[in-house]
């Protein structure tokens, strides 16, 4: 049986290579399925627990699509993706959307035909030291020793952060995370660099975290969102407003707790219009009039979603900063729901 | 002498001295440790310093373990348990055991099915591993790759029934038409056998794998240490006919035959796994439509099958040539056919003197099934790096679960290197 279908497979393969872009939205309502591409593991983002359940800040979006569009936040097939095989997975149409902490750039977006539908964490790379340096602000780091991960991004940009200030420092580069946090620990270096997300990740582990902290410059732009291939517009859309729903209801302040209510009809018509009581924007998506009030079902809003996963609250700890709403001095903004 | 009796000499001992026993430093413990140990001023110092050494190392190393915290559910617990002691946090080995055993989506109620696969694995390969058992048990062990498989993927059992058939089929148009002309049997061997295929592919009812007795499992959601044992049990066995034959081939007077082996093993050996691995998960993958493509563990199968079979052609090829030419001359004489003198005079002598390169091969392959964490499969190590080690809860755990996997793999292959040093021994007819 394995056999003919190879065999059917390399005859057609040609065909259909090209062409299998086209309604991924269709496919996935056939399939039952929404094929997520994760990544194999980041604390808080997305990783399995002891039950091989997926949780994470990144896996809510996942939940939030396949509510959307499916009715059920758990008909999602996590395919765990590495840095490595994630745009393959996208490209090949393994996956039908990618949310593994991705950062949008030109290259991504345009040379590898992706589309970012939007930012879902704005992330940069940031400085952790031990309290006793005694140093508030990155500028203070004159003659720091810093450890480093070679060959990446952040390499260049402490390079630049340093120049900038004219001020000098002295690399001492590593390979992984965890090995940056065994010679951070040591004392092999004064000052740790990553992202930030991964910094607070990183203190979140150190058997005294309060003796670390995070130095308040971030000195690059990592907007990281979920992205789908070029060429499905209907399907980018549905992504893109699944996300725009979560992060627009907690401006409106609709809760998970309060969905119920809200969705019998407000007196704000943008509510409304989004609940699906008013005007016929989930038609025009291709769903069902209440799809944004199951993806908001399934995790809460953007505001409920960071906080069950990588708020203060959590081990994580992370806090808003860029991440809050507009209103609030962050850069959340979501276009309106008319 | 006649006159020397016993009267006319003052003493003569008429029994034999009863043996004293030896000095006490030439007994016991005290010669062991003398001779051994502190046989002169060198190696008396080396012996004191190891010493000191092998102290330090468990004096740090005890505690940690002694100390060590089983119960708790997150390391954050662990910590306030210990309190500040040193200790290790072994928690994560009794909550997650299951999870690096198995991956972490393997259904839980059906982990029997691959423990009595393992056990079933240990019966059909003593027969193979030890030939002093009933030759009758390999029966058993052909039929077993085709069970094992029912067993861990489920679904419907018609597809490996049906697998197994085309093999039975092959066999026996080659015992039938093999002995006439070797290429009517083979190729007529490889024709049955798609004819069954295809034949039975289409007779399977579309709906059989829904209701079978096992329910099915994809293969994404094989993991864990599993998943190491079935790649390299399935690869260290196909590897090794298939060594064999690329190592005959690269012999072989015929230049089409010796030219593609050449090639292939030359090829494979000149490129690095883990390339093989990223064209498996990630190249062949734009080559198949989304819905239809080959299995990944089986694209992984194959791609480490053809690495380890090209190592393995060198070793068996290292073992023919260290062959006198008098066997071959030997063999030739009494008129063996070519197949003849192989199997019975050329191959049982170099294969036994390949055994240890071929553990070797063996032994380097299964630790190299951890290298397809990096296509984002979750072996052992894809577990601990992957999910565990992302949870909030054991962020931060890296020599307990390292370790246990170490300890994992230590037993796998030193299992095997006790099982060579047993058979060389077994098979030794040594000219020495």
């Amino acid at each position: 049986m394995k056999k003919s279908v190879i065999l059917g497979a390399l005859t057609v393969a040609g065909l259909a290579a090209g062409a299998a872009a086209a309604g991924t939205l269709d496919d996935v309502k056939a399939r039952g399925k929404l094929n997520c591409g994760v990544t194999t593991g980041l604390v808080g983002f997305a990783a399995p627990d002891a039950n091989g359940n997926w949780d994470g800040f990144d896996v809510g979006v996942c939940r939030a699509v396949a509510a959307a569009v499916l009715g059920d936040p758990n008909a999602v097939e996590f395919v765990p993706t590495t840095g490595k095989t994630r745009f393959t997975a996208l490209a090949s149409g393994e996956i039908d959307m990618l949310a593994r902490n991705t950062t949008w750039t030109f290259s991504r977006d345009v040379d590898l035909k992706f589309e970012f539908v939007g930012v879902n964490y704005y992330d940069g790379q940031g400085f952790m030291i031990p309290k006793e340096l005694g140093v508030s602000s990155a500028k203070e780091l004159d003659g720091a020793t810093v450890c480093i991960q070679t060959g990446t991004t952040t390499e260049l940009n402490l390079a630049d952060f340093f120049r900038a200030n004219n001020i000098s420092y002295e690399p001492v580069p590593i390979e992984t995370n965890a090995e940056a946090q065994q010679q951070f620990l040591a004392g092999a270096c004064d000052v740790y660099t990553t992202d930030a997300s991964g910094l607070a990740a990183t203190r979140a582990t150190f058997e005294n975290p309060g003796d670390y902290a995070v130095l308040p410059e971030i000195i690059s732009k990592e907007p990281l969102g979920p992205l789908v291939r070029h060429g499905d517009n209907e399907w980018g859309d549905v992504v893109r407003w699944t996300l725009n729903a979560l992060i627009a209801s907690e401006e409106l302040g609709v809760t998970s707790a309060n969905l119920e209510e809200m969705a019998k009809g407000t007196s704000n018509p943008e509510i409304n219009r989004m609940m699906g009581t008013e005007g016929s924007l989930g038609e025009m998506l291709g769903l069902d009039a209440d799809w944004a009030k199951r993806a908001i079902a399934a995790g809460g809003n953007y505001g409920e979603l960071f906080a069950k996963n990588i708020g203060e609250e959590t081990p994580v700890g992370l806090a808003r900063g860029l991440n809050a709403q507009w209103k609030n001095g962050g850069l959340l903004y979501s276009p309106p729901f008319r | 002498m006649s006159d020397q009796t016993s009267t006319s000499v003052a003493f003569v001992a008429k029994d034999t001295i009863p043996p004293s026993p030896p000095p006490g430093r030439e007994t016991g413990i005290v010669k062991w440790l003398r001779e051994n140990l502190f046989s002169n001023i060198p190696n008396s110092i080396l012996t004191i310093v190891s010493l000191y050494v092998i102290f330090i190392v468990l004096k740090n190393t005890m505690p940690w373990i002694v100390n060590g915290v089983w119960t708790t559910s997150s390391l954050s617990q662990c910590r306030e348990v210990l309190n500040g002691e040193t200790g290790a946090c072994f928690s994560v080995l009794t909550e997650r055991w299951n999870q690096l055993l198995y991956g972490f989506k393997y259904p839980v109620d059906q982990y029997w099915r691959p423990n009595l696969a393992l056990l079933l694995m240990i019966v059909a390969a003593a027969p193979v591993l030890f030939f002093d058992l009933p030759r009758k048990l390999l029966l058993f062990t052909a039929v077993y790759p085709f069970l094992a498989y029912w067993l861990i993927w489920g679904g419907s059992v018609y597809v490996p029934l049906i697998a197994l058939l085309g093999f039975v089929a092959a066999t026996v148009v080659f015992q039938t038409f093999g002995k006439g002309s070797f290429a009517i049997g083979f190729f007529g061997a490889i024709v049955a056998a798609f004819v069954v295929w295809m034949v039975g592919g289409a007779l399977i009812p579309e709906t059989a794998s829904e209701n079978a007795l096992l329910s099915p499992v994809p293969s994404r959601d094989l993991g864990g240490f599993m998943l190491n044992l079935m790649l390299g049990a399935t690869c260290v066995s196909l590897s090794l006919p298939i060594g064999i034959v690329l190592a005959l081939g690269r012999q072989s007077d015929m230049p089409l035959i010796k030219w593609v082996c050449v090639i292939f093993i030359e090829f494979v050996r000149g490129v690095p796994l883990i390339t093989l691995l990223f064209v498996a998960s990630v190249m062949l993958s734009y080559f198949f439509p989304p819905e239809s493509s080959v299995d990944l563990f089986l694209r992984v199968v194959i791609m480490i099958t053809m690495f380890a079979s090209a190592y393995i052609a060198e070793v068996i090829r290292g073992g023919l040539a260290a062959l006198p030419k008098g066997q071959y001359e030997a063999a030739d004489s009494i008129g063996l056919a070519y197949p003849q003198a192989m199997r019975l005079i050329i191959l049982p002598q170099a294969l036994k003197i390949s055994i240890p390169g071929i553990v070797n091969v063996a032994v380097g392959l299964f630790k190299d099934t951890t290298l397809v964490s990096v296509i984002s499969m979750f072996d052992l190590v894809g577990m601990i790096r992957g999910p565990i080690l992302a949870s909030t809860e054991w962020n931060g755990v890296y020599w307990e679960l390292l370790g246990f996997a170490a300890l994992l793999f230590f037993i796998v292959c030193y299992g095997i290197s006790q099982y060579s040093q047993w058979l060389e021994r077994r098979l030794a007819t040594d000219h020495r």
